[in-house]
């Protein structure tokens, strides 16, 4: 390379940028993490959808016998943040069915795709708002499983801790509720098919759906360091005691006003990295479900595995 | 029934192996602090004044965005001011304090963990 006058300036021009930019990089980005809204830390739970974005990836087992077959799922999620505040999820569940007539049926259920805002983090009052829609991509799993239409599901996001109440209350400051509220939409309102016997065509109706889910949450985490510490050793000290209520009521079609859901009373681990959870699936009637079915949670954080790469959000 | 996407089972079992093992990948040990205990202690009720307040996190903090401070019932600062990192262990922050009179005092604290993340929370002892 032909030296030209002047490059050792510019070289030490570039060398300083340089060492500025590094120093930039290793500053810490001091910025809120995953699910805490001031003192709160809200942990992931098992299928009342988180009320705030992140960069996440869990697996949920999934174990219950239903009105007319066994049903174990893994579902697997990924959340990934666009921008502090806006973040993607993607979401795969493999099914496994035996049914009661003794066939069993395997497969992928659809991909779903959706986009989250959470518009809103009060850190005094330990609330989180978001509003999101999630696209269930009809046709994208095994037809034995999943449905052939596309499901678009708006929705609310809400999460409160108690944090606030007065001093004369404090024991109930570890209390926090998250929810979601939202309609399901089918892309098409039923399908046809030709019954093999009459030879008549018979439509089934795709019905939709209102789902209100929500959680009620006690944290020894947030009693032990902010309220009074009771002396609980490890892992009580960083478990979150989690009760969900996810339920569904139809809103159309044959089933109009009939509800389904389970209640949920479990337990969960928030490590650094990881978080674990049991809860047991308390069916709340028949069309839920024939027996207590069980919940297993992994999660990792992965905004606190690889904060300044895969973990950070895309754009600042 | 017509599928409208020729996604195949085995690619998304391999795209979601790969997902999975980036997951695994061994990684630093960052994280975000979160108190693990501290002296005096959460909502406790002590004899006398302490010399000073402490808080062990579990990791280690940035000296440079983390703070403690110490009020007192009516909201004055009555810490000497002089919040800091332990030299010796990163992970203990710490603050000193005059001798104080009976009452509620309350320890406000805020920290960036290594990972850029941060918490912060509060607490408050009585001295009977
Ligand atoms: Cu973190």
């Amino acid at each position: 390379m032909k030296r030209r006058p002047g490059s050792s300036a510019t070289a030490l021009t570039w060398c300083a940028l340089g060492l500025v930019f590094m120093i930039i990089l290793l500053l810490p980005v001091s910025s809120w993490a995953h699910g805490f809204a001031g003192k709160r830390f809200f942990p992931t739970t098992f299928q009342v959808d988180d009320p705030f974005i992140s960069d996440e990836f869990s697996v949920l087992i999934d174990r219950i016998k239903g009105p007319d077959a066994k049903t174990t799922e893994i579902d697997i999620d990924y959340s990934k943040r666009i921008l502090p505040n806006f973040g993607l999820e993607f979401h795969e569940a493999y099914v496994h069915l035996k049914n009661d007539d003794g066939s069993t049926a395997n497969g992928w259920d659809n991909l779903g795709i959706g986009a989250k805002w959470q518009f809103l983090t009060n850190a005094e009052h330990e609330t989180i708002l978001s509003i999101g829609t999630d696209f269930d991509i009809g046709g994208t799993g095994a037809h034995q499983i999943a449905d052939s239409f596309t499901t678009i599901s708006p929705a609310f996001f809400f999460g409160k801790g108690l944090g606030d109440l007065p001093e004369s209350v404090k024991y109930l400051r570890p209390f926090a509720v998250t929810g979601v509220v939202g309609p399901n939409f089918p892309t098409r309102s039923g399908n046809a098919s030709i019954d093999p016997d009459t030879g008549q065509t018979v439509v089934e109706r795709n019905p939709t759906t209102l789902t209100w889910a929500f959680s009620v949450q006690y944290s020894l985490m947030y009693l032990q360091s902010f309220v009074k510490d009771i002396g609980l050793g490890a892992p009580f000290n960083r478990m979150i005691l989690v009760t969900e209520f996810p339920m569904e009521t139809c809103m159309s079609a044959d089933c109009k006003g009939k509800i389904t859901g389970t209640v949920n009373p479990g337990v969960v681990w928030a490590g650094k990295f990881t978080e674990f959870g049991i809860a047991a699936q308390i069916p709340v009637n028949s069309r839920s479900g024939r027996a207590v079915g069980v919940l297993g949670l992994i999660h990792l954080y992965i905004d606190d595995l690889f904060p300044k790469s895969i973990g950070a959000p895309i754009f600042h | 029934m017509k599928r409208f996407l020729p996604v195949t089972d085995h690619h998304r079992g391999v795209v979601l192996c790969l997902l999975a093992a980036l997951c695994m990948t061994p990684a630093p040990a960052l994280g975000h602090a979160f108190p693990e205990h501290s002296d005096p202690r959460v909502g406790a009720t002590i004899a006398a004044s302490p010399e000073r307040v402490r808080i062990w996190f579990d990791s280690d903090i940035e000296p440079l965005f983390s703070s403690l401070m110490v009020h007192d019932a009516s909201g004055r600062m009555v810490d000497k001011g002089d919040s800091r990192v332990n030299p010796s262990n990163a992970a203990l922050l710490e603050v000193s304090v005059p001798k104080l009179a009976p009452g509620a005092y309350r320890v406000i604290w805020s920290v960036v963990a290594r990972d850029g993340h941060r918490t912060n929370g509060d607490y408050t002892f009585v001295i009977k």
